[in-house]
């Protein structure tokens, strides 16, 4: 049973990809545009999803990192520098920050994270607001330029799409990979279970810390794709609300769900455009769907999913054993 | 110095504000771990229902009694039915983001049914001036700060005081053993919902002539008031108020001695380091470690 | 995002198929800032555009055809702005209305210019229409022409030697605040006192005391109306004598109605208010309070301004012709004689900037007072 389950997933996961390749190629310009925004918008959440979902750890900043990888890319790349310079300068950024970040409110108790970066996120709508001379201020960078990637140029909106996509491909294996590593055992054992994770030898600290920075880390890499992507920043779009959107979107989707991001930022980027028919009430439809599906079902979508397939098992399995029962008792 | 007192006057009144939305922010957390994050919104509705019982031809203290009534109803037990008792039992996280949800739920709905102008709001409080020890004072500053005061006075008699009050407090330590020893828990935890309701109405009352009615005014309101209550301590009533007046007053100084481009950073500043060094608040008892 | 497409393509199957019929609808489209913070600015706006095209439809439409609009949310966001714009253009709209905001028309002006569509927007920043884009047009002055109108007359007429500025720190304030402040730089006034505050700011106890301390000649404030009269509020509580002057913001109705008594004494240029003594204004403001029931600020003026652009611009061509489109609005003259609906005669430079009368006016007793007209240039 689990064999053909295997091939059924690994046969979905083929076509979902293809489809993510073939199907847009013939989308409008907007159609790719809302495409790309989902790809960058899913690692952000990624990583996120990586913080809260399996560190257990709730961050208020995941926009503000979004924010510094996107200043990073555009003032670097507005210089003339490469985007992948600008990718790694990102990366060791908000890592550092990350730690830094983390370093004293996880000293005292979990939920005191969630002050800190939602201070912090504050404070650095500020800095790129107000430090001119660094980030133009509220006027914003302009003419921010597409990557070359490997030779091909990616201003057309079709090829920067395959670069997002390409993006997302490639951190989800790193995620992948890290999640199954010893690292990413040892954050879901912190979230199941600290106690018992501290007396099996964990150093828990530093590895929700670890999963804190590596999470903001990926907001950044999130940023140096949304800044060619819309070619133009102002501090606005980092303020808090983008840190709120990612959260609801990691909850949304089933946080602690490999593939929760992948459906929670679909659904903050598409469902609003598929209740714009609505008028002016589609943000208020939104709002009521997402309170609806979290008393329905907290764990998010990926939630609902699970507990039908847990159901099932357990019906399978019960099942099993009543045929068991039955043939043990008229056996004699 | 006289520039000083100025703006320590003028801070406390806004602080008072802070504290009066910070107090119901405490209360839900103590007795149903309700993380609110539409408390700004909650305080920005009132206005708005009572301006619409208005437009209906009412009377203003027709008004300010229905709405009144409307929030205790809509914001009381309305949030705690609809809202908050189908996923208390899910933890804290889930019922947080939903009241994100709420947050933006409610706005676009006065942007939509009411409007996305500022309205104008009558006054309870004489819109003069007065002097106190030389100093210019406006009467609605002084009944902000005289209400915050009877609110502390009222709600810590109510908790030492009375019965319900002992209660309540049991329900909020530990609910377990309060329902063992006999405390209609249920009942405590609607309670608080309602106190909060009619304290965000109060609150709504006294600075909509002052903010102005809004559908985005609740935006900044809720965010000073979550982090006065961090600051303050996030399980005291009194903590609430302290951090409050605290942010209110340290708002105004940055502003007039550090920088107005990063006035708003300096609270934030004072946050971090509140958690730094003392972590439970300025008058919190401390929380048992999770870890 | 399939079925959409699909929906659309239904859509303008359906729309082709009545344009063959007889005098299809002409598409225009609008991305404002329906949510978010410059709600206000984009409501506004989107109702004195709804407000025009009902007057003009009911009339029998523009040559004949009547004019459509769809209306897109940018939440106040330069990067959705730039994805409602995207698919506002891929539907290949006959002009594009909007957004307000100053930040998100720079993001959307060069797709908008590549694909040779007209963008009829609200923003204020000098700098927009400073960068060569020839599809780029504004509905009320730009920075760069009030300010210098503003900085004269507190040299002028107020003789000040040193003043407070007072801006609000968005893309709209900072404008502001920058154009002014080398104004008062070339007529050697001093900046006492520059005060940035936040949008949707609600205690301005410190920012009046740092006025007061700085004692300057005079105060401008470049503040949103609400913000405008908060202050004027605190002003008032804390004594401060100096002359205020600001712009559209500080001295419309909206002011006076938020600022009570407070609002008395303060004065600036307008360029555009429904306050304005002339008598088409003055029927617009009414026609827009019945249909909404609030008194618009500038933005529902921008709209409406807007909507009469298109129509002019295009009787002046006698076709419905989207690439000739900007070659006709640029250096067109419309005259309220000949067109109401553009309520007072304007023209139309290269660049796409307005040129337009306006007025100095001041509170007295909650009405606002021309104190001097400001002709039109040319």
């Amino acid at each position: 049973m689990t064999a053909i389950g295997k091939y059924w997933r690994i046969a979905l996961g083929v076509a979902v990809i293809a489809a993510l390749i073939i199907v847009p190629m013939n989308f409008n310009r907007y159609g790719l545009y809302i495409l790309s925004q989902w790809a960058v918008m899913t690692i952000a959440a990624m990583g996120l999803n990586l913080t809260l979902g399996y560190a257990g750890q709730v961050s208020l900043a995941q926009g503000a990192f979004v924010g510094i990888g996107a200043y990073a890319a555009a003032i670097m790349t507005t210089q003339g520098m490469p985007l992948i310079v600008a990718l790694g300068v990102a990366i060791v950024l908000c890592f550092a920050i990350g730690w830094i970040l983390g370093y004293p409110a996880l000293r005292v108790q979990h939920h005191y994270l969630a002050f800190v970066t939602l201070a912090f996120s504050t404070l650095a709508f500020l800095v790129f607001r107000n430090e001119d001379w660094l980030t133009k201020g509220i006027y914003g960078i302009s003419n921010i330029p597409r990557p070359n990637v490997l030779g091909f140029a990616t201003n057309r909106p079709l090829p920067f799409y395959y670069f997002c996509l390409g993006s997302l491909g490639i951190v989800s294996l790193v995620m992948w990979w890290l999640i199954r590593s010893p690292w990413g055992r040892a954050f879901v054992a912190l979230r199941e279970n600290p106690v018992r994770a501290l007396s099996l030898g964990i150093d828990t600290r530093r590895y929700t810390l670890m999963a804190f920075a590596i999470g903001s880390a990926l907001g950044g890499v999130a940023g140096t794709l949304y800044a060619p992507l819309t070619q133009y920043i102002d501090p606005v779009p980092f303020n808090l609300s983008l840190s709120l959107d990612l959260l609801m979107m990691v909850i949304v989707g089933g946080s602690g769900f490999f593939f929760g991001p992948f459906l929670g930022a679909m659904i903050a980027v598409l469902l609003p455009e598929w209740l714009r028919f609505t008028q002016g009430y589609y943000l208020m439809l939104y709002a009521v769907a997402v309170m609806l599906l979290l008393i329905y079902s907290p764990t998010g979508i990926l939630g609902i999913l699970d507990r039908y397939l847990t159901e099932r098992r357990t019906k399978a399995a019960s099942a099993l054993r009543a045929v068991a029962k039955s043939r043990l008792e008229t056996a004699p | 110095m006289s520039n000083l007192l100025d703006l320590l006057v003028a801070g406390l009144a806004t602080g008072a504000i802070y504290a009066l939305v910070a107090v119901g922010f405490t209360l839900l957390w103590q007795t149903s771990q309700t993380i609110n994050f539409a408390q700004g919104e909650f305080v920005m509705l009132p206005a708005f229902l009572m301006l619409a019982v208005m437009h209906a031809g009412a009377p203003f203290w027709l008004a300010i009694i229905l709405g009144i009534l409307l929030s205790l109803l809509l914001l009381g037990l309305g949030f705690k039915l609809l809202l908050v008792d189908p996923m208390l039992r899910h933890g804290v996280l889930p019922l947080a983001i939903a009241t994100m949800a709420l947050a933006i739920g409610m706005k676009e709905a006065v942007k939509q049914f009411f409007s996305a102008e500022a309205s104008p709001f009558p006054s309870i409080v004489p819109a003069g001036d007065v002097w106190v020890l030389g100093r210019v004072v406006s009467l609605q500053s002084l009944g902000v700060l005289a209400l915050a005061i009877a609110v502390v006075i009222g709600l810590t008699a109510l908790l030492n005081r009375t019965s319900i009050g002992h209660q309540m407090q049991a329900t909020a330590q530990n609910p377990t053993v309060a329902r063992i020893i006999g405390v209609p828990v249920e009942r405590m935890i609607l309670l608080t919902f309602l106190i909060n309701a009619f304290l965000v109405a109060l609150a709504s009352l006294l600075i909509t002539p002052i903010y102005l009615a809004k559908f985005s005014s609740g935006e900044v309101l809720g965010q000073a008031a979550f982090i006065a209550a961090i600051v303050g301590g996030f399980n005291q009533v009194r903590g609430a108020i302290a951090g409050g007046l605290l942010i209110g007053v340290v708002d105004n100084l940055a502003a007039a001695y550090v920088s107005t481009q990063y006035r708003a950073a300096v609270p934030l500043i004072l946050l971090i380091v509140i958690i730094l060094f003392r972590p439970q608040g300025l008058l919190g008892r401390p929380e048992e470690r999770t870890v | 995002m399939r079925s959409g497409i699909f929906a659309g393509l239904l859509l303008a199957t359906v729309s082709a198929a009545t344009a063959l019929a007889q005098g299809a609808p002409i598409k225009l489209a609008d991305v404002a800032e329906l949510s978010g913070g410059g709600a206000t600015v984009g409501n506004n706006w989107k109702n004195g555009i709804d407000l025009a095209i009902e007057e003009i439809n009911a009339k029998g439409g523009v040559l004949g055809r009547k004019l459509e609009v769809t209306h897109a949310d940018s939440q106040s966001n330069p990067g959705v702005a730039r994805a409602q714009v995207q698919k506002a253009l891929d539907n290949e709209p006959y002009v594009l209305l909007g957004p307000g905001y100053s930040g998100s028309v720079k993001v959307t002006s060069p797709l908008a210019a590549e694909a040779g569509i007209t963008q009829i927007m609200g923003g204020e920043a000098a700098e927009l229409t400073q960068g060569g884009n020839k599809f780029l047009f504004r509905t009320s002055f730009g920075q760069q022409s009030s300010m210098p109108k503003v900085a004269k007359y507190i040299n002028d007429e107020l003789k000040a030697k040193s003043v407070a500025i007072v801006w609000v720190n968005n893309d709209f304030g900072k404008g502001g605040r920058d154009v002014i402040s080398k104004e008062f730089a070339k007529y050697n006034i001093k900046v006492a006192a520059d005060l940035s505050t936040e949008a949707g700011q609600a205690d301005f106890a410190a920012d009046v005391s740092k006025i007061k301390a700085a004692a300057p000649d005079a105060a401008f404030i470049y503040l949103n109306e609400e913000e405008s009269a908060r202050i004027l509020k605190e002003l008032k509580r804390q004594a401060v004598a100096v002359p205020l002057v600001g712009e559209t913001t500080l001295v419309g109705q909206k002011v006076v109605e938020l600022a009570g008594d407070a609002a008395n004494g303060a004065r600036g240029h307008v360029g555009l208010t429904t306050d304005a003594p002339v008598d088409l204004v003055k029927a617009f403001r009414e026609k827009f309070v019945k249909k909404y029931n609030y008194v618009p600020d500038h933005n529902g003026l921008k709209g409406y301004l807007a909507i009469y652009m298109v129509k002019a611009t295009t009787e002046k061509m006698g076709k419905v012709d989207a690439k000739k489109f900007a070659d006709t609005l640029h250096g067109l003259t419309i005259k309220a004689a000949s067109e109401p609906g553009i309520l007072m005669d304007v023209t139309f430079d290269e660049k796409g900037d307005i040129d337009r009368q306006g007025f100095l006016v001041e509170i007295v007793e909650g009405k606002q007072v021309v104190k001097q007209v400001l002709p039109k240039l040319n």
